[in-house]
């Protein structure tokens, strides 16, 4: 049987309710990849991860052991566990990363900060007031959990006296952008991907890369966000040479991610399809969204090489 | 028979995000759709918009296992917030079928 949705979407509702994240991680997880970069606690301009990169590790290895129980009787197991939950947080229990995961992970992090930095951008951050902006469970429908939620995120905001986000991943720009200013009356935060300062600040490369990737743009930064040209200006910058898929910029194919929650195998599915047209293209891939990192990487079977544009760019524009 | 509920489309819970009456039922979305899902958004908003509500919860799957990629809204000739709209089918499953 399929995983229960009602149960499913109750834990992820419950978790951000109760724990402030749908999947709770530790201060120390959430933060350890500023350790050594001295980041000045808050300020008017912060840089706000909202924990995506460093949740997808931990949601992988639960999406695992969930794509193991679906259409299997064990998929039942939700019930009793949105139960448990509640008390218990079992959902960290079934999500145990892989420590090689999580450093590159954190590294996609070190690598955007540093890259900031070098375009004359000194950013604080929140440390562990960096809190998850609720995507998953606004993409999910529960509506008046969320509201709650983007209140708590803005007061707290506010109460650091921040004026400018700048983001890491599509989807955290989304909410904190287009989703909470139509929640929040009075919403006055300067929200900006990172990838579009470094454009704006006409980012210059150290070095010229003479290499060549294929693009894979997020749906969510070229649908929803209308970021699109910023991530090529700065890859063709570092001497990259951009090759377009058969679906791409504003007409991208959807890496799939979304339905992992509660259809993990649907999910795949979708990715094998994408990972089919970026091969088509060329044999290295760039991606800007935690979730495509992840989920394309899954379905290609190394068959490609994935990584994060903030990889290459870091390597461009950043010292030795 | 399939039961109508004549104001279905005001109880899906947020009436003034769902624009599914713009559609004109030409199949593009369908078409364009990663997921293959033919039932959305055509027929699953004609069924709201006729107030077929046993209909619309009979296929949660559909609905939840829809991305909101908007590949089908960003070739959608008639603006419609497809979706939006699938968001609101969500909040109302969510509240009637799953009582969250
Ligand atoms: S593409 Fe737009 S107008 Fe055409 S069937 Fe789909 S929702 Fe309706
Ligand atoms: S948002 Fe994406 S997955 Fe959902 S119906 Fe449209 S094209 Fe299909």
């Amino acid at each position: 049987m399929p995983l229960p949705t009602g149960d499913t979407i109750g834990i992820l509702a419950d978790n951000l309710k109760i724990r402030n994240s749908v999947l709770p991680i530790s201060a120390g997880s959430a933060t350890r990849w500023a350790r050594g970069l001295g980041l000045p606690r808050g300020g008017e301009t912060v840089i706000y991860t909202g924990l995506m990169y460093q949740l997808i590790p931990y949601i992988t290895s639960m999406n695992k052991a969930q794509g193991m129980i679906e259409d299997t009787p064990l998929a039942d197991f939700a019930r009793v566990g949105r139960f448990v939950n509640r008390f218990v947080n079992i959902s960290s229990l079934m999500a145990i990363p892989q420590s090689a995961m999580q450093e590159r992970f954190d590294g996609i992090l070190v690598n955007i900060a540093r890259l900031l930095r070098q375009a004359g951008v000194e950013p604080g951050y929140m440390y562990e007031d960096d809190l998850y902006s609720g995507a998953l469970v606004y993409d999910l429908g529960m509506d008046d959990v969320l509201e709650e939620h983007a209140r708590k995120v803005y007061r707290n905001l506010k109460n650091y006296g921040v004026k400018n986000l700048i983001t890491v991943d599509p989807h955290t720009t989304n909410m904190l952008r287009s989703v909470y200013p139509a929640l929040i009356k009075g919403y006055d935060l300067n929200v900006k991907s990172y990838m579009e300062v470094l454009a704006e600040r006409h980012a210059w490369a150290l070095r010229s890369l003479e290499d060549e990737v294929v693009i894979h743009d997020s749906c969510v930064y070229a649908r929803y966000e209308n970021v699109v040209n910023e991530q090529r200006t700065l890859l063709t910058g570092a001497g990259v040479t951009v090759r377009e898929p058969a679906d791409a910029g504003r007409f991208t194919l959807c890496c799939g991610g979304p339905a992992e929650s509660l259809y993990p195998k649907k999910a795949v599915a979708a990715a094998e399809r994408r990972v089919e047209q970026l091969k088509a293209a060329g044999s290295k891939v760039v991606t800007m969204c935690p979730i495509c990192l992840v989920n394309l990487q899954k379905a290609a079977h190394n068959q490609i090489n994935i990584e994060d544009i903030s990889v290459y760019l870091a390597r461009a524009y950043c010292p030795e | 028979m399939a039961l109508v509920n004549p104001n279905f489309a005001e109880e899906i819970g947020k009436p003034e995000a769902f624009n599914a009456s713009a559609c004109m039922n030409c199949g593009v979305c369908s078409a364009v759709c990663p997921m293959g899902i033919e039932l959305l958004p055509r027929k699953l908003f004609r069924y709201v918009l006729l107030g077929l509500e046993d209909k619309v919860q009979k296929n949660s799957e559909t609905i939840y296992s829809c991305l909101l990629c908007k590949m089908c809204e960003a070739n959608c000739p008639a603006g419609v917030h497809i979706a939006e709209n699938v968001r609101s089918l969500r909040y109302y499953l969510n509240k009637k079928v799953y009582n969250l």
